[in-house]
């Protein structure tokens, strides 16, 4: 069992894969963490070492915004958008797809379930 | 894709020529554009600029978040009413 910037336990798993369970990590970063810290990117992450953890772990936390930190982040960026009034803002409020997409057909991501409407002519 | 960084930000150079002569005398006004692709710069957060739409100048008054957006992000182009029998709660 690792733990690695709060509360993630991935185990059993390649360490370039374990590391993505992380919010903010992807396949990229994860091998860009492992590289820095001279670990092979194909060792499981129950065959590190404790200091091999530590140093993940000391990377992790000083170069790369995972988790919490980044959501809030996220969520910053989206309220301004909201707050100054542009039309991406609008579109995150409105809750349509914000880069442009069409949404004539399709676009249930951000418009959620279908709503069928009763009547409706053919 | 994002503009090449060797010609800078586009920004409207009537608007610009506007906005600095207004900045040197003091005076506010509403400018009137059409410069809808035109770039936010700096100078401009304080002034408000009556931005077309299409079919009519739509007032954004300036703020300093908006500096790096685009003029015709702030002037929506369509009306959206609703659909038929969707009401509104």
């Amino acid at each position: 069992m690792a733990r690695i910037a709060g509360v993630d336990i991935p185990t059993h798993k390649r360490g370039e894969v374990a590391l993505t369970y992380i919010y903010g990590i992807g396949r990229s970063t994860a091998g860009k963490v492992l590289d820095k810290a001279g670990v092979s990117r194909d060792t499981k992450v129950k065959d590190w070492s404790d200091e091999q953890l530590t140093k993940i772990r000391e990377i992790i936390s000083s170069s790369v915004t995972t988790e919490g930190e980044l959501r809030s982040q996220v969520q910053l960026n989206i309220k301004r958008l909201m707050d100054i009034g542009c039309y991406r803002g609008i579109r995150h409020r409105i809750g349509l797809p914000v880069n442009g997409q069409s949404t004539k057909n399709n676009a249930r991501t951000r418009k959620g379930k279908k709503k069928t409407v009763a009547n409706k002519k053919k | 894709m994002s503009r090449s960084l060797k010609k800078g930000p586009y920004i409207h150079y009537k608007l610009e020529r506007k906005i600095s002569e207004m900045n040197e005398s003091g005076k506010k006004s509403v400018i009137k554009t059409w410069a809808r692709a035109s770039m936010i710069a700096p100078e401009f957060v304080g002034h408000t600029i009556a931005v077309h739409n299409g079919n009519k100048f739509i007032p954004v008054y300036i703020t300093e978040n908006m500096v790096g957006h685009k003029l015709g992000e702030f002037a929506p182009t369509r009306t959206f009413r609703g659909h038929a029998g969707s009401k509104k709660k």
